[in-house]
């Protein structure tokens, strides 16, 4: 299904090239945060809140620099003096670096120890005492806005609850005219619980100040050092730390997935420590640091959904409650605080719909970043799932119908949605139709009516979703103003070996050979000669860097343009050398010839050779390009998930028996790269799926900061996933393609939910929240007084 | 306090001060500078940390070094040989195994272990054999797929076809 | 994460080490595998002035079937036991129980007698040697004595081994008749501590009658918990359905699960009949073939 226009020797866009990175990073040589080493290396440790919310009396300091080894502790009084103790976040909102009498939640920062060794860091840690005045923390976000609630955010200007922000998109009235004329409405409440990307790498970073040129680079695992540089000169601009005296190296990352975005406060205390003390500062995250200082999701949905009895829905409405923590850490695009949710009717030609969301402030860690997909987009889908098969159930019709019925057709593209978007493209049809054959849905649905005869418990569940990645339009898409382009710079050596950089930044996603793909393609240049270079922002162009799927459709595209310039420049030297006309030329990749005549020709090298040894009198010297994209629009991927489990009927254990994936993501740059992006998908879709949630109790401690209790699915868990694709390109994406990295995550919860919830539809089960365990399967039928039911009877 | 340790490390003889409370990962990493050995947790959870001590897969977070007194270490650094990789370093490479590279080192350092102990296991096998390492990338289908090849390779027996395969 | 600073010691002989622990007194703590101990340093739940590790003391170590008992040197390895086809023959328990003990990193190390001392309800070993009826050695200066499993977990994280004195041996019958045992847990994911776990063994005599049972429960007690009621359940039964069923039943109603991360009370209830039963038809199943 896959056609390559280029040789194996060129290794272009369609082949399953081996990876440039893989060499460094299997024999341990990849270099990582941690790995950094510099001469006269501090060592940093933070020092946290046990408690949720509490008054900081007292910090004594000297119970810590009685440790040996101990230099400083940095408290957020000593910030103050610098005005370093507050920071912006890249929600407008702002964010304590270090509290200088409150802590908000637990976990927060609230000194920092700087010492000659990690041992003494963490022996000050340790040492370090501190008073606090434990005070009633918000930790239920239903009850912030509560009279008896205290007001957890004085220092903001006119705040007068514990609301963040309100936001709406849609058509209230007609929604609310189709409900009322609507024969059937189903509703249900959902809330998708707060997690954590959890990359195995944790964050970290190493501050390197130099007094004597007054200069700062931040080693750092950022996917965005562009912006994080333009950050920190913001921040730190004050104390003539300014942008071009901020060099940005984010080196090898130990993946990332969003949870490697915001400038976290530690990022700056190392930078205050380097600063004050002049000598470079490590500063390297604990796991339960990690996983108890951010979050993705926690959205509590009402989503409702009206139509006709046979099935025509005419309406979609959600509801939102956010919990934010006590500050909006998110990194959404600036103008879309709920990001992508807003997406809201998903595959479906659903003719209305509204959509509401209400920021709570909570004694929570600031966060709702996102945890593998696309600005929140995830929340949307998972939503819209499960309402849909929801009513689905309600009027007794096959899921797999009702969606066919209600999708958007082929013909509708572009397509533009009651909430706003015009969707480029899609093949709805064509990949669930594939999903079912895959599957064989048909016999599946008899083996199910054969098993629930006998009281067992399978279910199919399917989930058959829209993406909307590739952010953004300069129009509407900004992160604190800067608007979200992307970039390449290709510069061809003049023996036609190329070197090439970007504003993105992998964190596992294989650019270094999945970019080269692109340009081998647009160039002819083999990609094995083309080094890709990101992370550096003193060498690499400015971008806004990789997350929500963007790379490809952002900084992918770039490439292809600045490649398509060298070729047009390609084209005059060609014409120069062969002496004939430019409208003579036809480009085959790799060479430029004459029409009717291949024999004569010019090669790529050939010519970049010439275009510093014998370049036409007038034209510039050299074979560079550069091209800052700015895309038109998003792109639209898609996918047709379906999901078979079985569930034990006395422990209530899941079994995922069989998964198939069926994405759309356009053009694929390099086959094998993009399936491996959809498994690493599906497994971290599985996690919240089943597995993944932090728990808080009642005094908003959480229970679960250890990967001991915090459950990354294992090889064990994860099934042996089946995957294929249908292509339906983006019709203004230079290369058609669409971004994949993120689909599978952001489709796989709702296809594993409703299977669950499928298997479960003789208790008259209709809904479960992620992550669906066997003991909340057991206490949902204890709940509803169904435990004991003999559920062979109904079928 | 501190003790002294005499340790072969991927072959090579290493003796050093440790405090007893260095762990064996922070003694690979940083005294003696080998970095290809990562940490991803704090509780023995992830297996970024694994090595092989006298043949036996282990996690360094979890052992001191001064327990690895008189021990043969095999690390990340030692896979290859001077005939080239290791057979799972080249499976990772062509079945596609890895992603950000961050889990990997560990990742093989358990297989090597595993195929010595099972030349030839199962996909059951392999998925058990490697439960006590979290990829976040991957998926773990593809690392499944170059542990086979290695197995393979290492049994001498015909290697599999490490191009992704899709439904149709 | 760094465990606070401490002072080491790895003596040669047994003798030595019982000197050191005397020695130092309750600031020592013995390493053993260390993968119960190096977390808890790690984390500073657990701050010993002065590590005594025995891995360099030789013979702790065996696993060998000796006629009609299994004795099993308190620094075997998981590993050692589930990797052992003479101990499979058997106790396929071993295999069953070991599996499911953390990961395959973890049982390289991970030693069965620190599975016992560190005197853990979450542990499995302790509910198998529950089933199995084991006898411990203990080993102090005055010499060693034995204690019964029964007698062994005295409380939370609290067991028989007194100050000064080292885990030794752990030794298990091999009952004369037909044998079958077998162990499983629920957990929440692979290498989790049991939601709820069960261990199984049977002895029938040449009709089938149930001469014996041994039956051992994870996690759902303050201490390994033996399923007395559950055992005499099965005793002079042919094991069959009304048995089991009695067996599970009492199993469910004897246990003391609390409501964690891990699911409610009633759930836990629920887990440990059905493990019961499941374990107790897969041990007859054992002892028949």
């Amino acid at each position: 299904m896959i056609q390559c226009k280029t040789s194996k020797e060129i290794g272009g866009m369609g082949h399953s090239v081996r990876r440039k990175e893989d060499d460094r990073f299997v024999h341990g040589k990849g270099k990582y945060v941690d790995d950094i080493k510099l001469q006269g290396m501090l060592y940093m440790d933070i020092k946290r809140s046990p408690y949720a919310y509490a008054k900081i009396t007292n910090i004594d300091k000297d119970s810590a620099m009685a440790v040996e080894g101990v230099l400083a502790v940095v408290t957020g009084k000593d910030l103050e003096q610098y005005n370093l103790h507050w920071m912006p976040t890249l929600m407008s909102d702002t964010q304590m670096v270090l509290p200088v009498d409150t802590a908000m939640h637990q976990g927060q920062e609230v000194a920092a120890i700087i010492a000659t060794s990690r041992e003494a860091a963490r022996d000050g840690r340790e040492a370090l005492m501190v008073d606090y005045d434990i005070m009633k923390p918000v930790v239920d976000p239903f009850k912030a806005l509560d009279d008896d609630a205290p007001l957890l955010r004085p220092d903001k200007e006119g705040q007068k609850d514990n609301q963040a922000w309100h936001w709406e998109v849609g058509n209230k009235e007609a929604t609310q005219d189709a409900f009322d004329a609507a024969d059937v409405v189903v509703k249900e409440q959902m809330h998708i619980p707060r997690i954590h990307v959890a990359s195995i790498e944790t964050c970290g970073c190493v501050a390197d100040y130099d007094k004597i040129d007054n200069h700062l680079t931040m080693h750092m695992t950022t996917q965005a050092p562009h912006a994080i540089r333009t950050v920190i000169a913001l921040v730190a601009g004050h104390l003539g730390i300014t942008e071009e005296k901020v060099r940005v190296i984010a080196h090898d990352i130990g993946g990332g997935f969003g949870g490697k975005v915001p400038v976290f406060p530690g990022y700056v205390i190392a930078i205050a420590a380097s600063f004050l003390i002049g000598k470079p500062v490590k500063w390297i995250e604990d796991r339960s640091d990690n996983l108890t200082n951010s979050f993705a999701r926690d959205y509590h949905i009402t989503a409702e959904m009206a139509g006709t009895k046979d099935g025509k829905i005419l309406a979609t409405r959600m509801k939102v409650l956010a919990d934010h923590g006590y500050t909006d850490g998110a990194a959404n695009p600036s103008k879309f605080p709920t990001g992508m949710f807003s997406i809201g009717t998903g595959s479906y030609d659903y003719p209305n719909a509204f959509m509401e969301a209400d920021a709570i402030y909570t004694n929570k860690p600031p966060g709702g970043v996102a945890y593998r997909c696309s600005f929140r987009v995830t929340e949307a889908v998972h939503a819209i799932e499960r309402i849909t098969d929801r009513f689905a159930l309600e009027i007794g019709k096959d899921p797999a119908q009702l969606r066919f019925d209600n999708f958007i057709k082929k013909d509708q593209f572009p397509y533009h949605s009651p909430t706003g978007w015009e969707y480029d493209s899609g093949d709805y049809h064509a990949g669930l139709e594939l999903a079912l054959k895959t599957v064989e849905y048909d016999k599946l649905r008899e083996e199910q009516a054969e098993k629930r005869k006998n009281g067992q418990l399978m279910g199919i569940g399917l989930s058959t979703f829209t993406e909307i990645v590739g952010a953004g339009p300069s129009k509407d898409f900004d992160i604190l103003g800067i608007k979200m382009f992307d970039s390449a710079e290709i510069r061809v050596h003049p023996t036609g070996k190329a070197i090439a950089r970007f504003g993105t930044k992998s964190q596992g996603q294989g650019h270094e050979t999945t970019y080269a793909q692109i340009i081998a393609e647009e160039l002819g240049i083999p990609s094995k000669d083309i080094i890709i270079e990101e992370g550096d922002t003193d060498t690499a162009p400015y971008g806004l860097g990789t997350y929500a799927s963007r790379s490809t459709p952002t900084a992918g595209a770039a490439a292809a343009i600045a490649a398509r310039k060298l070729r047009d420049k390609a084209k005059k030297i060609a014409a120069y050398l062969l002496e004939v006309s430019e409208d003579d030329l036809e480009w085959e990749p790799g060479k430029w010839f004459v029409k009717g005549a291949p024999e004569k020709a010019k090669t790529i090298q050939e010519i970049v050779f010439a275009s510093y040894t014998n370049h036409p009198q007038g034209m510039e010297a050299g074979f560079e390009a550069t091209h800052y994209y700015d895309p038109p629009n998003l792109t639209f991927p898609s996918g047709a998930y379906i999901c078979v489990v079985d569930i034990d009927p006395d422990t209530f254990e899941i079994k995922v028996r069989r998964f198939v994936a069926i994405d759309d993501a356009g053009h694929i740059i390099n086959p094998m790269v993009a399936q491996g992006q959809v498994h690493g998908g599906l497994t971290q879709g599985l996690a919240p799926a089943m597995y993944e949630e932090i728990i808080y109790d009642e005094d908003g401690n959480a229970l679960n900061g250890t990967l001991m209790d915090y459950l990354v699915p294992t090889a064990v868990e994860s099934p042996s996933w089946e995957t294929g694709h249908t292509v339906t390109p983006s019709p203004h994406h230079p290369i058609g393609a669409k971004g994949i990295g993120e689909s599978p995550t952001v489709g796989a919860p709702p296809a594993i939910a409703n299977a669950i919830v499928d298997a479960l539809k003789p208790y008259g089960v209709t809904h479960m929240d992620i992550p669906i365990t066997p003991a909340k399967i057991f206490e949902k039928l204890k709940s509803m007084g169904v435990l004991d039911k003999d559920i062979t009877a109904e079928a | 306090m501190k003790k002294e340790i005499t340790l072969k490390i991927n072959g090579e003889e290493v003796t050093a001060e440790v405090e007893p409370r260095t762990l064996l990962v922070h003694f690979i990493r940083e005294q003696v500078s080998m970095t290809g050995t990562h940490i991803g947790c704090d509780t023995s959870s992830c297996g970024a940390c694994t090595i092989l001590i006298n043949g036996k897969s282990a996690k360094s977070c979890t052992i001191l070094a001064v327990q690895a007194n008189g021990k043969e270490i095999t690390t990340v650094e030692g896979l290859a040989t001077a005939d080239g990789p290791h057979p799972l370093q080249e499976g990772f490479k062509l079945a596609h195994g890895l992603h950000c590279g961050f889990c990997t080192p560990g990742m093989m350092l358990r297989a090597v272990e595993l195929l010595d102990k099972n030349p030839d296991p199962t996909e059951e096998e392999i998925r058990w054999g490697i439960s006590g390492n979290l990829c976040r990338c991957t998926g773990y289908n593809n690392i499944v797929k170059a542990v086979q090849y290695a197995s393979a390779k290492m049994r001498g027996a015909e290697l599999p076809n490490t191009d992704p395969v899709f439904v149709e | 994460m760094i465990p606070a600073s401490f002072d080491y010691s790895a003596p040669n002989t047994l003798e030595e080490a019982l000197k050191l622990l005397q020695e130092i007194g309750d600031e020592a703590k013995i390493l053993a595998g260390g993968h119960s101990l190096i977390p808890m340093m790690k984390l500073r739940f657990a701050e010993p002035e002065h590590l005594v590790d025995l891995n360099n003391i030789p013979g702790l170590s065996e696993v060998s079937m000796n006629g009609d008992t299994l004795t099993i040197g308190a620094m075997a390895r998981e590993v050692d036991v589930e990797d052992s086809e003479e101990v499979a023959k058997v106790f396929p328990i071993f295999k069953d129980a070991a599996k499911l003990i953390a990961d395959p990193q973890v049982r390289n190390f991970g030693t069965l007698g620190g599975n016992l001392a560190h005197g853990d309800a979450a542990n499995d070993q302790p509910a198998v040697m529950l089933a199995l009826n084991a006898d411990l050695e203990i080993t102090g200066l005055d010499g060693a004595r034995t204690v019964g499993i029964d007698e062994f977990f005295y409380g939370f994280y609290m067991t028989a081994i007194q100050e000064g004195e080292i885990l030794t041996k752990i030794t298990i019958p091999v009952p004369s008749g037909k044998v079958g045992n077998a162990y499983h847990k629920l957990e929440r994911k692979v290498g989790d501590y049991a939601t709820a776990g069960v261990a199984v063994q049977l002895v029938l005599d040449a009709d089938g009658t149930c001469i014996s049972a041994g039956i051992g429960l994870t996690n759902v007690n303050a201490t390994p918990l033996r399923a007395e009621r559950s055992e005499q359940a099965l005793v002079g039964t042919k094991v069959d359905d009304a048995a089991i069923e009695a067996a599970a039943q009492a199993a469910s109603e004897d246990c003391n699960p609390s409501s964690d991360l891990r699911g409610s009370e009633d759930y836990k209830r629920r887990v440990v009949k059905t493990i019961t039963k499941r374990m107790i038809a897969k041990a007859l199943e054992r002892a028949n073939a």
